[in-house]
């Protein structure tokens, strides 16, 4: 460890100090993601409590509040600690300035204050959640729907206070992701040539500061309800709890859009270099990330369609929901193309990215009838839309990350993981990922409501097939960690660019040295250009 | 101790680009705040619309000619800070200094008015949560004095560097995103006078 400075790379620094006060974007990247992944295995393992509780009709391990405080347990970690800061603050962080050909983001103190912020926030959360006595522990669900939230005598301060601090981190992540996009670009490095991940993490990071200060007012006001009394989201008082469903949504639909774009971007990095093919319509998912962004503003009211609203604001926002699937649409044609004659390679980061578009398939088009005004009444609250949104988020987001993770672990880490065993991990995910959830969208149709600890002898079936099916995702989840810590410490040494990528990152060596580039970098040419024997 | 990279010894910036980074920063961070207001703005506007009857009443319990003279404190206080932003690019440092503290000083006669029109009201049991109207004014007016507040410790920080003499025509970049910020704060008044003064009077 004798190197001069220069020659240093990140993963060489030891001690406390220099790490925790480090300005370094990849060690701050390196950080959030053993905090985030902590928090996904901890929530995780609330989620195996949950369905072990809905493995038989009645009580199962827990009473009623048992089970409200265990989902509310899994709902606000998932959330808050791991999937809103997800893979912007993880892989955005780590790979946005090396791609862009910059030696770091535009505010390192910054960056590193976010991460202390996340970890102040993370305190607020987990002492509502698990800080007090259980008879205290948080039951509302992470939602905090009014007027609940208003009457419980949990937690509902400290966590909405660590939310509100939370969201100061998202803020501050996105303001300087967009700001190191706009001004840190490499010479020649123009906005068409910007890599289709940097294109989502910008496109997420305007949402990040657009809509997380709207989730900041909603919860002061919560808080002051709490403290003062203000009435505004109590009807004895004058006030509507639908304004604060309004008003929550107007944050919590955009911010599944935070989640899922940067999972988009990574598949679109995956895609071309293990087809050997440049990326297809590349203007065209570049600007489809915009889209989604932009029209997630406007399709809050989709969450509210049988609280209480009126027919032709329901029929607009059923429109515009609609209008989602457009851009949507867009990327995944997009991607199916970039396949197409491909010399495609299954390598597990392929893997992923492929089961990625499978899965985010089902994930789309099953929000279509929940969009749509008459078969949403049916549907709502029930097991089709837990299926739902856990399709786009483990099946989008959380697969997204495992495939970034995969694909620039060489980079990250400088080592190699087992691949066979990571081919294993994949085909347990996603057999005991769709075991889950796909019996959960029969269930829905049948009836069976969520959030509920009991259910009828007739949904008795497929809730036994969907336990099973967690235990089993559970399983895949630490096989695959385990795969990769395993590699960091008996991993064979990474090449520098072992896919063969075109992109910046892949052009310096693994693991990245400090300053990332010797000197700034000069682009030519978009990242894209791959030639297979068919378009040579 | 401290090796490269960690907190205190982070790489030299270019000062120009760190000045462009900083004012483009502050932009984005404008938006945001726009955006919390703009929640507040928007539960407003649905309980105007709901209790037309009780606005009128409880805007008709604000003094208005307080509202006037704080709007005109906060404006002529956007005025100093420009000043300072113009003294510091022309390296007129007493010039910075003096317009610093003339803002710190209006922003501090705003504190003062607002006293004088909370105090009364909590003398006469007015509290947040006396009815949705009050909530409202109160809820907006100490949002927004929160952000005088804030405004003010940074104003504060602006003059004590100042004071050494960190700004000059080279490099502006902090008073200038101070004043930013500062103009933001007054704008926002803008908008609350008018919502919670004048609901009766059109």
């Amino acid at each position: 460890m004798s190197h001069a400075h220069a020659d240093e790379h990140y993963l060489q620094a030891k001690g406390f100090y220099n790490w925790f006060f480090s300005v370094d974007h990849k060690r701050i990247g390196l950080m959030y993601l053993l905090a985030i992944l902590f928090f996904f295995l901890v929530a995780g393992f609330s989620a195996i409590l949950v369905r072990t509780e809905l493995l038989f009709p009645g009580h199962t391990i827990v009473d009623a509040r048992g089970y409200n405080v265990l989902f509310t347990l899994h709902g606000a970690i998932m959330v808050f600690l791991f999937i809103v800061p997800g893979i912007p603050a993880t892989l955005g962080n780590f790979l946005l300035p090396l791609m862009i050909g910059a030696k770091d983001v535009a505010f390192p103190r910054l960056n590193l204050l976010s991460f202390w912020i996340y970890l102040l926030g993370v305190v607020c959360v987990l002492y509502a959640l698990v800080g007090t006595p259980w008879k205290d522990w948080l039951d509302t669900g992470w939602t905090l729907y009014a007027p609940y939230s208003v009457q419980s005598s949990t937690g509902v301060i400290p966590i909405t206070l660590g939310v509100f601090i939370l969201g100061f981190s998202s803020i501050l992540t996105g303001l300087n992701f967009t700001v190191t996009i706009h001004r840190l670009r490499a010479p020649g490095m123009t906005w068409h040539r910007l890599p289709l991940f940097c294109w989502a993490i910008y496109s997420a990071s305007l949402i990040q500061i657009l809509a997380t200060p709207v989730v900041g007012i909603t919860l002061l006001l919560l808080i002051m309800e709490r403290i003062f009394g203000i009435g505004f989201f109590t009807p004895a008082l004058g006030g509507d709890p639908i304004l604060f469903e309004n008003m929550f949504w107007f944050y919590s639909h955009p911010v599944v859009y935070i989640m899922i774009l940067p999972a988009m971007g990574v598949v679109a990095e995956i895609l071309p270099v293990f087809s050997k093919k440049p990326i297809f319509g590349y203007r065209a998912i570049a600007y489809s990330s915009l889209a989604i962004a932009l029209v997630s503003f406007f399709v809050w009211g989709h969450h509210l369609f049988v609280s209480g609203m009126s027919y032709w604001s329901r029929w607009v926002f059923s429109l515009l929901t609609f209008a989602v699937a457009i851009p949507t649409a867009i990327k995944v044609f997009n991607w199916i193309s970039t396949l197409y004659k491909g010399s495609i390679r299954l390598d597990s980061p392929m893997l992923y990215a492929c089961a990625f578009i499978f899965l985010f398939t089902i994930a789309g088009l099953t929000g279509i009838p929940l969009a749509t005004l008459a078969t949403d009444v049916h549907l709502h609250d029930s097991y089709f839309v837990v299926a739902h949104f856990h399709y786009t988020m483990q099946g989008g987001t959380v697969i997204g990350l495992l495939a970034g993770l995969h694909f620039w672990y060489p980079k990250i880490f400088g080592k190699m993981y087992n691949e066979l065993a990571s081919k294993v991990g994949f085909w347990m995910l996603f057999i005991g990922f769709n075991m889950t959830f796909m019996p959960q969208f029969l269930l829905g149709y049948f009836g069976m409501p969520r959030r509920y600890y009991d259910y009828l002898q007739e949904y008795a079936d497929l809730h036994f097939m969907s336990s099973i099916g967690a235990y089993l995702n559970g399983l895949a989840y630490l096989f695959i960690f385990g795969n990769l810590i395993y590699g960091l410490f008996k991993g064979k040494a990474a090449a520098k660019n072992p896919y063969e990528s075109l992109s910046l990152e892949w052009t310096v060596p693994s693991p990245p040295p400090l300053t990332n580039f010797d000197e700034v970098p000069t682009v030519e040419d978009w990242t894209y250009g791959y030639a297979s024997e068919q378009n040579a | 101790m401290s090796a490269p990279g960690t907190f205190f010894h982070a790489h030299e910036e270019d000062p120009v680009e760190a000045y462009q980074n900083f004012k483009f920063g502050m932009w984005m961070f404008l938006a945001t705040e726009v955006l919390l207001f703009g929640g507040l703005f928007a539960a407003y506007f649905i309980f105007k619309y709901r209790y037309h009857e009780l606005f009128v009443k409880g805007s008709s319990h604000l003094d208005w000619r307080m509202g006037s003279l704080n709007t005109l404190v906060l404006l002529i206080s956007s005025y100093t800070m420009a000043m300072a932003v113009d003294a510091a690019q022309r390296s007129e440092n007493q010039k910075l200094i003096r317009n610093l503290l003339l803002t710190l000083l209006f922003a501090a006669t705003f504190l003062v008015v607002k006293g004088f029109e909370w105090i009364p009201k909590f003398n006469h049991g007015i509290y947040p949560g006396t009815d949705i109207y009050f909530s409202i004014y109160f809820l907006t007016t100490g949002l927004h004095l929160l952000h005088v507040l804030i405004g003010m410790f940074f104003i504060g920080l602006l003059a004590v560097r100042a004071n050494k003499g960190r700004y000059n025509s080279e490099n502006f970049g902090g008073v200038e995103v101070g004043g930013l910020y500062w103009h933001l704060v007054d704008i926002i008044w803008i908008f609350l006078f008018p919502l919670l003064y004048l609901v009766g009077s059109v």
